[in-house]
């Protein structure tokens, strides 16, 4: 079969740098290839040059087997290529259907045809399986629904070749399996579907060719039969992988935080824990459970009533600078849009949360110049250029970055929400063993996680959340899937909750 | 995942943010040029304390709202607001009069209304954009009003005019000065000075530019996001009082026309400076090199008879485009 899609000795240099090298590249009709590395691979810049984001420096692009040079990517577009982005290109205050049809408005003479746009939505999201409201407006929409609108219009264009940038880092394990359906439809009927994702059982099971990128180089393209997850890992990461867990550290005895019936209105119902010293919690369940609203209400970040007490002390409520003083800190999930300051340097995202640290009266630059040097060096943030802004940062380094502005602050107790979010397996390893390391050193964490596996791996004790209130406590052994998910969806209360 | 933007900025991003900083001052080194290749006395000690001294009301207030709209806010009252804070200073010194007499005492308490008034002011701004949670620019723009409508009412649909021997008295306050630099350009440059300390060299300053950044980003960092808003208006309505502090004793009145517009100029420099209207970025010295241009636009205009003197806006306005145009090739690089 002939390709609908190829690259030919691209490469791409931006200014002296060169990100990619030569790579050959084809995408079949009806093939679903996994783009898989490490951050900073070269994965996006490949996709974008497909897509029409960027030209090649070098090398050349076929469409069915003729030269083709896209302009824009609305060029790539009108020929058939879409993109799917991590960052979603929906207008947020357009209703769904408006969003589907933006660009290509039906018309019954000079007005619009909206009851036939209305039934073309609904039917798009009904092949979905989406149960959102075409009238919906966007910025109401959850993450994982916005995902389904981009992905539902896409498929409105009647995109040949689809390429999508990890569309399951947002979604939770049931939107993933609806969204792998529709990738298998979309297969059968001959599309051509280029797909990245740092979850790699997801490439195992979709998946029907996997090309490995490293360090802006092609290293391999093979069938996905027979390519084992650990295989894959190794062949992006280029050394052996040894166990992707360090040791779990042992706690301590004396309780460090008491939280006591907290409630946030709407969102989290009476919920009680303590942690102690040296522990790794972890915190599991559904997106949607309360567990990132009830980590903002403990830093006062939200609104709530009910008790916080760090180290005995009651901790006042709504400060986040309160909740710092006093050794706690939240990193969130979300770090481009409330983590870090993305067209800000490096350093003034650096010393942001701790900023009293250098100096009352004014900023010591210096010291803020050497705290970024430590930084730097303690968590191996990759970066070509101390003055660059933190957005040029890839995601696994800008999660470096986030762990290094929190840890600045000195906290004692560290609450991590999706530490690995987006991030390549090399730099989860490096996150993971930091945890431990945290533990060890005596200071306390909570992991908050959709991947169980990490829950799991990293864990001595996990709170199990449901539908905003703590749902059960797993620990030791008794912390597997199964247990997690059983008590997340509530059929678990039976078979003897320990909380 | 990869994010390649990344690359980009590494290597051409330099040179051409240079220009970008550099813009506004090779703007004002050419005026300065066009201006004394024009008049003979555009460099004379007379016209350039003219010039700077004029200045110094909008710069002064310029300064402040820099601050504002690095914090991602806008303040369009500052004009009525000045109106207002001269009318209320008139008045007090008025009555104060009979028992403070005329003299030191007399000014200082003056003084101490205008700063209180621009304090009082600053803070109802504040108050509402921040803990009520009303969009600044409505906010102000219902300020701008009433402050312009209170100073009518109180002058009367007239004039508020200073006692003739108390504004005797408090004249040198503007027309005097030390070692022949007047008093105005000296208030002026000292509230540049600390103000770009401020910006470039304090906690306050680097979270202001956060808040305008990112203000879910700023919360989360632990920055009291109310409090440094607030903040930032409470300095403008304070700098406001000072500016007027420098005005009244200039004409010794107010009335419903006083500082019409000096908002919008106000703004103009602020975004000739290079300061991001959008918030997050800021920049105290490049405000005041963008005052100095708005002003020597009016005087070129006025000693030169090339083009009239009543195109002055449209060359302003002109001018503030060609900046806003400037500073996106500036992002584009990014």
């Amino acid at each position: 079969m002939s390709a609908v899609l190829e690259a030919r000795g691209v490469t791409r240099s931006f200014g002296p740098i060169r990100v990619l090298h030569g790579i050959d590249f084809a995408l079949l009709p009806g093939e679903v290839h996994a783009l898989i590395g490490e951050n900073g691979a070269g994965k996006s810049t490949m996709m974008k040059i497909l897509g029409g984001y960027l030209s090649p420096t070098e090398g050349e692009l076929l469409l069915d087997g003729q030269p083709v040079r896209f302009a824009d990517q609305r060029d790539a577009e009108s020929a058939g290529i879409l993109m799917i982005h991590q960052e979603f290109n929906l207008a947020l205050q357009l209703t769904v259907e408006e969003n589907l049809f933006l660009g290509r408005e039906k018309r019954r003479g000079i007005f619009l045809d909206k009851a036939a746009m209305r039934d073309e939505a609904r039917d798009l999201l009904a092949r979905l399986d989406c149960h959102v409201n075409p009238r919906a407006r966007i910025r109401d929409l959850s993450v994982p629904d916005r995902q389904m609108v981009e992905i539902a219009r896409a498929i409105g264009r009647n995109a040949r070749v689809l390429i999508m940038d990890e569309p399951t880092a947002v979604l939770t394990g049931r939107e993933t399996d609806v969204l792998l359906g529709q990738i298998e439809r979309l297969r059968a009927q001959g599309t051509a579907i280029l797909y990245t994702s740092h979850k790699l059982d997801e490439i195992a099971r979709i998946a029907d060719r996997v090309t490995v990128l490293r360090d802006g180089s092609h290293i391999t393209t093979r069938p996905a039969k027979g390519f084992t997850e650990h295989g894959m890992a190794e062949a992006m990461v280029g050394r052996e992988l040894s166990d992707l867990f360090p040791p779990k550290p042992v706690a301590g005895d004396d309780i460090v935080l008491e939280v006591e019936s907290l409630t946030v209105p709407g969102k989290v119902r009476d919920a009680s824990f303590s942690l102690r010293r040296g522990e790794v919690l972890g915190f599991a369940g559904l997106v949607g459970s309360g567990r990132t609203e009830l980590m903002e209400a403990i830093v006062g970040l939200r609104p709530a009533t009910g008790a916080v007490r760090v180290n005995g002390k009651p901790l006042a409520a709504g400060s986040v600078l309160a909740a710092r003083k006093a050794g706690l800190v939240y990193l969130t999930e979300d770090r481009k849009e409330k983590g870090l300051l993305l067209g800000k340097s490096l350093t003034e995202n650096l010393t942001l949360l701790a900023l009293d640290r250098f100096g009352t009266l004014t900023i010591d630059k210096r010291a803020e110049d050497k705290a970024l040097t430590r930084a730097i060096s303690d968590f191996d943030i990759r970066v070509k250029d101390r003055g660059m802004t933190a957005g040029s940062l890839s995601g696994g380094n800008q999660q470096k970055l986030l762990l290094a502005k929190t840890m600045l602050a000195e906290p004692q107790i560290v609450i991590i929400d999706e530490p690995t979010r987006g991030i390549d397996i090399g730099t989860k390893q490096q996150i993971y063993d930091f945890i431990a390391a945290l533990a060890a050193q005596g200071k306390s964490v909570i992991v908050v996680s959709s991947e169980l596996a990490e829950v799991i791996g990293l864990a001595d004790r996990v709170i199990v959340m449901g539908r905003g209130h703590i749902a059960g406590e797993l620990t030791g052994d008794a912390i597997t899937e199964d247990a997690i998910l059983r008590r997340a969806m509530g059929v678990g209360e039976l078979t003897g909750a320990s909380a | 995942m990869t994010d390649t933007t990344g690359e980009t900025t590494a290597g051409p991003r330099r040179p051409r943010l240079n220009l970008h900083v550099l813009g506004p001052v090779l703007a004002l080194i050419a005026l300065i040029i066009l201006g004394a290749s024009l008049n003979s006395n555009f460099l004379s000690y007379g016209n350039v304390t003219n010039v700077l001294a004029r200045s110094a009301f909008i710069g002064i207030i310029a300064v402040g709202m820099t601050f504002v709209i690095t914090a991602g806010g806008i303040d369009l009252s500052v004009g009525s607001m000045a109106a207002f804070v001269a009318g209320v200073m008139i008045l007090a010194m008025n009555a104060m009069i009979p028992t403070l007499g005329i003299g030191v005492p007399l000014i200082v308490a003056g003084m101490t209304v205008a700063l209180l008034a621009g304090l009082g002011a600053g803070l109802i701004n504040g108050f509402l954009i921040s803990k009520v949670g009303i969009e600044a620019f409505i906010v102000t723009l219902g300020s701008m009003g009433i402050y312009r409508s209170l100073t009518t009412w109180l002058a009367d649909g007239g004039t508020l005019s200073l006692d003739f021997d108390a504004r005797s008295f408090y004249r040198p306050v503007y027309y005097d000065g030390i070692l022949g630099i007047a008093w105005p350009i000296i208030v002026f440059a000292l509230v540049a000075i600390l103000g770009e300390l401020a910006m470039r060299k304090t906690p306050f300053g680097r979270h202001c530019a956060a808040l305008g950044a990112n203000e879910q980003v700023a919360r989360y960092s632990a920055v009291k996001v109310d409090r440094v808003r607030m903040a930032t208006y409470v300095l403008l309505g304070m700098l406001v009082g000072v500016a007027t502090i420098m005005y009244v004793p200039r004409l010794g009145s107010a009335s419903g026309s006083t500082g019409v517009l000096w908002e919008l100029e106000a703004i103009a420099a602020v975004i000739i400076g290079g300061t991001v209207l959008k918030g997050g970025f800021g920049r105290v010295w490049g405000t005041v090199v963008g005052v100095l241009i708005l002003s020597l636009i009016d005087n070129i205009l006025n000693l030169a008879s090339i083009v009239s003197p009543y195109l002055n806006g449209a060359i302003q306005g002109v001018i503030v485009i060609l900046a806003v145009v400037l500073q996106r090739e500036g992002k584009s690089a990014d």
